[in-house]
């Protein structure tokens, strides 16, 4: 009776992991600029993708992954500075919108350059299973697991004791006044985008021996890490992992205990939950504070 | 009487106009789904047919005229595959249709083509194409029914009875499971398990656990297409359930090896000849038409082949073979040539068709192949 329901709860983990590096990547472009960046998604696919291809290419795992996150980073700050920062008068809605066009675009190239088909990537460790207690673990989760603490870590220290950090959240509160304080705004907006892409393409280097990878991967993650900030509270790192690993973990214990076929349908239902009985997400930030 | 007899004349002419047309190409209109969801279906086949028609224009045409290929990608949606189907009626006036890289995709093609009398031939698996029998569309892959009677048939001979089926969610995943739990009782199987899950999926440990923890299963029969096997593939090894495992199929790619490496080891599906053409005995009929098609399609691309690109080698040959056969003006001459196609070896089997049978492949057309150290082996 046990060893299911832990392999169910290990499944959603893992699962659930990756939905909150995706999350995260939403809450970090949210906070500073109010928009919320399909493009999200991308950004893990191109971390997947360029991992494979420079580990074809001959590149050891640690270069390959390096070049993987590099790349797409300097990616985001481009995009943000190209489009975006030229847009800057422009509605929310219409920034948003030209973060769904930039996905096409992405996905589009990664398309005609890398090809169509679906790549592997070899764990990080030993590819043979983990068992606990039995359940089954894959090789690259406890990987993952301890990215994502750390990572989480350092974000946390960023925002709370660096002055970058402190500038950014400035931003998220108020631009304009954050800019008569002498904020550079414009600078906060490409450091966020630069950290959301970096953050996403880590997440899949981190991801791609678990999941695979191809060119249209992003579109899904970036969907269910966009429901796991919104269930988190959009705008909060902790509401980001906490959301992720929710999603995660109710689609596997619903496909498990209940059906499969429902299994998407899930983080939708949990979406209406959270939404009614807490309309900011689990973690969100009281109104008042976006005043 | 008067009347009858212009009538004549006008067709005199028209015959006596003909001469002057025979260096007009013959228009053959495709809806391939070259990008999207279905892009590493749609890709080979539209390959194919640019390969071969361009072959065939070096050797002089049909019936000496140029083949022309009109195509347009649908993007892997239904929708577009209607509007560009319509086009390729009105205003390219093609002489046939060829495509339909989906099921749904030819499902929206068909109700134009019966309305507009013109010959269709389809590169989809839908068993709901041919059945029931529509008069002007024809098809050449096998059906998802006949790949679970195939896999239907090796289990009883290995005395499984007992099955859990795992069906992805896409077209091709709910058809095959609709046409699985159709024909399971008449092989004596019956299903403990009936789970589903996502093409997209990433991970699908949740409904294995469930199935491993359904103490009568057997084995497992997994309906699916692409990426997902190969993630449930991953997955079964990870819980080493060590039951026979057993795929449809939409596996048939060396793509599925190299992504799921050891975790396919005993693996076993039905496929199409053209993924073991070098395995095949030289005795063997279809052999000569398999290693044929791969040799040149290999030295055009620099790829493998897959079984979709000779559905499409297939539906043009049989095209080819009833403009030959009925010449091209009268459209339904031509569909009576398709119709009356008989013996024909095709990279997917020997195509008979009748009034009754659109496709007239039999259970011939699949062989039952096991992976081991990472190829495909025949079972005998």
């Amino acid at each position: 009776m046990l060893a299911p329901f832990l392999q169910y709860l290990i499944s959603g983990i893992t699962v659930g992991m990756v939905y909150a590096f995706s999350a995260l990547g939403f809450s970090l472009i949210y906070n500073a600029s109010g928009v919320v960046n399909f493009a999200q998604g991308e950004f893990i696919m191109l971390g997947g993708m360029l991992a494979v291809f420079f580990s074809k290419a001959g590149l050891p795992f640690p270069a390959a992954a390096v070049l993987a996150i590099v790349i797409p980073t300097l990616l985001g700050m481009m995009i943000e500075r190209l489009t975006i920062a030229r847009a800057k008068n422009a509605e929310i809605l219409s920034l948003i919108i030209i973060t769904i066009g930039i996905s096409l675009v992405l996905r589009g190239l990664t398309q005609i350059f890398m090809g169509k088909a679906v790549h592997a990537l070899a764990p990080i460790s030993d590819s043979r299973p983990i068992h606990l207690a039995g359940a089954v673990m894959h090789s690259q989760s406890p990987w993952v697991l301890g990215f994502t603490v750390t990572v989480m870590a350092m974000l946390w220290y960023f925002f709370r004791h660096s002055l970058s950090g402190k500038k950014i959240l400035a931003t998220s509160c108020n631009r304009s006044a954050a800019q008569l304080m002498g904020i550079n705004t414009q600078w906060v907006m490409t450091f966020s985008y630069a950290m959301a892409a970096a953050l996403g393409s880590l997440a899949g280097v981190l991801i791609t021996p678990i999941t695979m990878t191809s060119y249209d991967v992003g579109i899904m993650l970036g969907l269910k890490g966009f429901i796991g900030a919104v269930v988190g509270g959009m705008g909060s790192g902790m509401g980001a992992i906490a959301g992720g690993l929710i999603v995660g973990i109710a689609e596997s214990l619903g496909a498990g205990y209940i059906s499969s076929a429902y299994k998407d349908a899930m983080a939708f239902l949990l979406i209406f939950v959270i939404l009614f009985l807490r309309p900011r997400g689990l973690f969100g930030a009281k109104a008042t504070d976006r005043v | 009487m008067l009347k009858g007899l212009s009538f004549l004349v006008i067709l005199a002419n028209i015959g006596l106009g003909l001469p002057a047309l025979a260096s007009e190409p013959i228009r053959i209109g495709s809806v391939l789904s070259v990008s999207g969801s279905a892009a590493f279906l749609g890709e080979p086949e539209l390959k194919t047919l640019q390969l071969y028609i361009e072959k065939t224009n070096q050797n002089g045409g049909v019936l000496g005229r140029p083949l022309q290929l009109i195509h347009y990608d649908d993007g892997s949606d239904a929708g577009k595959a209607n509007s560009f189907a319509k086009r390729l009626i009105d205003d390219d006036k093609v002489d046939i249709l060829l495509g339909g890289t989906t099921t749904g995709s030819t499902m929206s093609m068909v109700p134009l083509a019966e309305k507009a009398e013109i010959p269709f031939i389809s590169l989809a698996g839908g068993t709901v194409i041919i059945e029931p029998v529509k008069k002007w569309v024809f098809k050449t892959p096998h059906t998802d029914r006949m790949a679970s009677e195939k896999v239907f048939t090796d289990m009883k001979s290995r005395g499984i009875s007992k099955v859990a089926l795992l069906s992805e969610t896409s077209g091709f995943g709910q058809s095959g499971k609709k046409e699985t739990e159709a024909v399971a009782g008449r092989f004596g199987i019956t299903l403990v398990a009936n789970e589903t899950y996502g093409p997209k999926d990433t991970d699908v440990t949740a409904q294995l656990t469930k199935i491993r923890n359904t103490p009568e299963v057997e084995a497992v029969f997994v309906y699916g297409l692409g990426q997902g096997p190969a993630v449930v593939t991953n997955n079964y090894q990870q819980l080493a359930i060590g039951l026979p495992l057993y795929h449809a199929h939409g596996i048939g790619s060396e793509q599925f090896i190299t992504l799921t490496g050891t975790a396919s080891e005993g693996v076993r599906l039905p496929a199409a000849a053209l993924l073991i053409a070098d395995k095949l005995a030289d005795s063997d009929p279809q052999k000569a038409v398999v290693t044929g098609y791969r040799k040149v399609y290999r030295e055009a691309f620099q790829e493998d082949v897959s079984t979709f690109g000779g559905h499409a080698y297939d539906a043009l040959m049989i095209a080819l073979n009833a403009f030959a056969k009925a010449g091209v003006n009268d459209k339904a001459k031509v569909r009576d040539a398709i119709e009356q196609t008989k013996g024909y070896m095709g990279t997917g089997g020997a195509v008979t068709m009748s009034p009754t049978d659109h496709m007239g492949l039999d259970e011939t057309a699949f062989r039952m192949l096991e992976i081991h150290n990472a190829t495909w082996t025949l079972i005998k």
